[in-house]
């Protein structure tokens, strides 16, 4: 029997523990570290999330595309300017049929290796490997066959890559891409290590260990979920450019308000806002950057003949009611956001300018009178008398369930119709989308690549992430003729019939580009900020004293 | 004793079973398909993905497969992070929840103890009447709520002074865990208080107490020895699950210290709909819960051995 007796506490106890506490919280906690040091080039962050998945052949959230774009490193990659520069290939040569590589002799993996055609070979069968079942395997669908292996009705080694020898590599295309360079310089297309891929075995990039580094930097400690810290690789071809020496995420979270404080605290140089944060971020007085990220969102339509947001009709008279304007500076709470106008966000080049430029999207101009005419002649069309209510689906973030009760206030108002919104969450969303459980849909798409296609096959009649089924031979036609062409006059005139059908037939309700508010510390310089691939890009930031 | 204890042991590995088999069912009913992510893959990658975590086979037989990986320990590979087990995922995060858990469940039970035992003394007094206040807080506002107020205090109070007082968020240290875990101690110290307090009242009044006050024993021996022994025993039988309460509570203390406990993954497993870690980590959790409860019932034969003769 355990004999306890209270009698043997003293009194006095409770308090020297305290006394004895606040002494270790004193000493232990000397005048920490801030957030940019720029005598040792030293910039703390914070993560949003734990990267799920570093294994650059089946990444594709952006926390770890973004580590990824810092620690390896492509054929080609993006320069300081932010322009297509040589990476591992010194230089290239690119036809309709083909491209080859010629690899720097002085490209090394972390372990000393040199990098060598090889090691692309092995990546890029990788990732469209059916066992591989990567995500992002359509990223080298431009490459012969890439397609018919991923589908698993051909073998691997048909796969138009090869290595001519250790640093000669040669792609056969399946047809003409003229951004086939851009895509080398995506982490799915990154090379990995055969040798030691295979002695990791199944925890290929579990951990900082089980990864080979050839990029800029190198993970040089990570702890799951709570930090990652990336110092400068010394074997890299291009050290010399850069000048971090420390990119240290020491905080990993989700919370925006946490993310904030830390950054009044002067604890991280770096932090995005939102609707909540920004007002704060206001009243400390700091300078807000914006920042448009690429992605637009949009409401899609189901095309499927038994639903009724197949008629036009009705679809125009909902496009004929919208004000873009209005819903971005009413709805969205933060500023940054672009009115929506069209599939195509502003940003994306054409031919010489910015495609937008060169072809400047329709302007509706909200028009009641012709709305509600609209909706008489799909009433008319489908023999109804009245509409039935919409199903309008929606994610369960705070914002698109905002969003969607504008939609359903505003057509209520103008137009009479109603809407239910059926709000899901993240997995029950994607499901009801895949089977076409919905009339519209609250929908957003970022580019995968830097080039106009990224957006302009969403609506293909092939194209899986058309949820809506949207089918048009028209379209589809225009699609073939971008894709098979490498003269940027001919692809943009085919892109701008896309953007001609997109509203004439309003596939899709344009609402906005998105675009993000950050702060950022004044001693951080040559801090890009980027719309595809690795955002925010530290690798040639500088701490300026 | 030892059959006693043999009982209970047994029953609990019943309960975890059902537990086991419940949120597999659970699971399996959630609409929404694991292996969807934003961008759409072909029919053949969703296969490839089914096979690799044998989701192609009917559900009965998964469920066997399922039980008999968990007799043998192993929960199988995340369905997020397609590299990591999740059996690594519980022994990384679970003693971070478990270091925050029990220097949480200190500040709870010591605060607790003595609040209570003190409102006691002062029933109705202006003491009791504070702290009961307190208390009544402490019970109804939720832990993220202290949780963005003990964080924003510290941000003000390093910003005012010009000083690092405590890390506003991470890991690592100490000093990282104060205020988290006052933070996450906070609901149970005002739970434990009450029932302290009420517990202490009814023993006050007791014959034993009596007794001792007549035999001319110091106020404090009677306040320590006779009081607070026999007060304490309600104290225990709740801190038991409350022990594996606040380990495994602490998502939204962990999200917003931005600590890396296993908190973060329970819940995120859900939202995802991440097959394997919702069933480890709800097992786990549930296994916990189960031992706390069987070790309270126990510690409690020791404290209090008619419970033993029962």
């Amino acid at each position: 029997m355990l004999d306890f007796d209270f009698h043997d506490i003293e009194p006095m106890t409770m308090p020297k523990i305290l006394i004895l506490t606040l002494l270790i919280v004193t000493f232990a906690n000397p005048a920490m570290a801030q957030s940019v040091d720029a005598a040792a080039q030293t910039v703390k962050i914070a993560l949003a999330q734990e990267p799920p998945q570093l294994n650059n052949m089946t990444a594709t959230d952006q926390v770890s595309i973004f580590v990824l774009g810092h620690v390896m490193e492509g054929l080609t990659r993006y320069d300081r300017r932010g322009n297509l520069a040589p990476g591992v290939a010194e230089r290239w040569e690119l036809t309709e049929t083909s491209a080859t590589f010629w690899l720097r002799k002085d490209a090394k993996w972390s372990n000393g290796d040199p990098v060598t055609a090889h090691d692309f070979v092995f990546a890029w069968r990788n990732v469209v490997d059916p066992k591989t079942a990567s995500q992002y395997a359509f990223i080298l669908y431009p490459v012969e066959n890439a397609e018919a292996i991923n589908q698993g009705n051909k073998p691997l080694t048909d796969l138009g890559i090869e290595a001519i020898d250790d640093l000669t590599l040669k792609v056969t295309l399946e047809r003409p891409t003229g951004y086939f360079l851009k895509l080398t310089a995506f982490v799915t297309t990154f090379p990995v290590q055969e040798k030691f891929y295979r002695a990791t075995g199944s925890a290929y990039a579990a951990d900082s260990k089980d990864i080979l580094y050839n990029g800029a930097f190198r993970i040089s400690d990570w702890v799951h979920s709570a930090s990652l810290k990336m110092e400068k690789n010394p074997n890299y071809w291009n050290s010399e450019a850069i000048s971090l020496e420390v990119i240290d995420a020491e905080y990993i979270t989700a919370d925006t308000r946490a993310r904030l404080n830390l950054f009044i605290d002067d604890k991280i140089a770096y932090t995005q806002l939102d609707g909540e944060t920004y007002k704060d971020a206001l009243n400390n007085q700091f300078r807000i950057k914006k920042f448009v990220t690429g992605s637009v969102y949009f409401l899609e339509y189901n095309y499927r003949p038994e639903r009724i947001t197949h008629n036009k009709k009705l679809r125009q008279a909902i496009q004929a009611v919208f004000d873009a304007d209005e819903f971005v500076n009413k709805v969205l709470q933060t500023p940054g956001n672009l009115p929506g106008a069209s599939l195509f966000p502003s940003w994306i080049m054409g031919v010489n300018k910015p495609f937008r430029q060169e072809y400047p999207a329709a302007v509706t101009r909200p028009d009641l009178a012709k709305a509600k005419q609209l909706l008489r002649e799909a009433k008319a069309e489908l023999g109804l008398e009245a509409i039935p209510p919409l199903i309008l689906l929606v994610s369960d973030s705070p914002t698109a369930t905002k969003q969607a009760e504008y939609m359903q206030g505003m057509l209520k108002t103008k137009l009479d119709l109603d809407l239910k919104i059926d709000v899901q969450t993240f997995k029950q969303r994607l499901a009801k989308m895949t089977n076409g459980d919905f009339d519209i849909v609250g929908a957003g798409w970022g580019p995968d690549f830097d080039d106009i296609m990224t957006f302009g096959d969403l609506f293909a009649s092939w194209n899986l992430n058309n949820r809506g089924r949207y089918n048009n031979p028209e379209y589809d036609r225009l699609v073939r003729k971008a894709m098979n062409s490498n003269d940027p006059e001919v692809r943009m005139a085919a892109m701008a019939g896309l953007q001609t059908i997109v509203h004439e037939d309003a596939i899709i309700l344009p609402m906005y580009e998105q675009g993000v508010i950050y702060l950022q510390h004044p001693k951080i310089k040559g801090m890009r900020r980027t719309v595809v691939g690795s955002d925010p890009d530290f690798t040639y930031a500088r701490i300026v004293p | 004793m030892l059959k006693y204890t043999f009982g209970r042991i047994l029953s609990g590995l019943v309960t975890i079973w059902f537990i086991a088999t419940a949120t597999f069912l659970a699971m399996h009913a959630v609409p929404g398909d694991p292996l969807m992510n934003e961008k759409a893959t072909t029919p053949e990658i969703r296969e490839n993905l089914a096979r690799k975590y044998g989701l192609d086979k009917p559900i009965a037989e998964q469920y066997v497969i399922y039980l008999g990986n968990m007799v043998q320990g192993d929960f199988g590979i995340s369905f997020t992070q397609q590299n990591r087990k999740v059996n690594d995922i519980i022994q990384d995060h679970f003693p971070v929840s478990a270091a925050l858990g029990i220097l949480a469940i200190t500040f709870a039970a010591l605060g607790g103890i003595l609040w209570g035992a003190l409102t006691a003394l002062y029933r109705n007094q202006l003491p009791d009447i504070i702290i009961m206040f307190l208390v009544i807080l402490g019970i109804s506002v939720p832990s993220f709520v202290f949780a963005a107020l003990g964080q924003l205090l510290l941000v003000n109070i390093n910003q005012w002074f010009n000083i690092s007082l405590l890390p506003v968020a991470g890991w690592g240290t100490f000093a990282h865990m104060i205020v988290p875990s006052l933070v996450l101690g906070l609901g149970t110290m005002a739970l434990l208080t009450r029932l302290m307090r009420s517990s202490m009242l009814e023993i006050v009044n007791e014959d034993f107490i009596r007794t001792a006050r007549a035999k001319g024993l110091s106020p404090s021996r009677i306040f320590f020895q006779h009081q607070l022994r026999n007060a304490i025993l309600p104290v225990v039988t709740v801190l038991g699950p409350q022990i594996a309460a606040i380990t495994t509570g602490g998502f939204v203390v962990e999200l917003v210290f931005a600590i890396p406990g296993l908190g973060r993954y329970f819940v995120q497993a859900v939202q995802q709909l991440d097959y394997t870690v919702i069933m480890g980590t709800t097992v786990f959790y549930g296994a916990f819960l189960v031992f706390m409860v069987i070790l309270v019932d126990i510690i409690y034969g020791f404290i209090d051995p008619r419970v033993r003769l029962k």
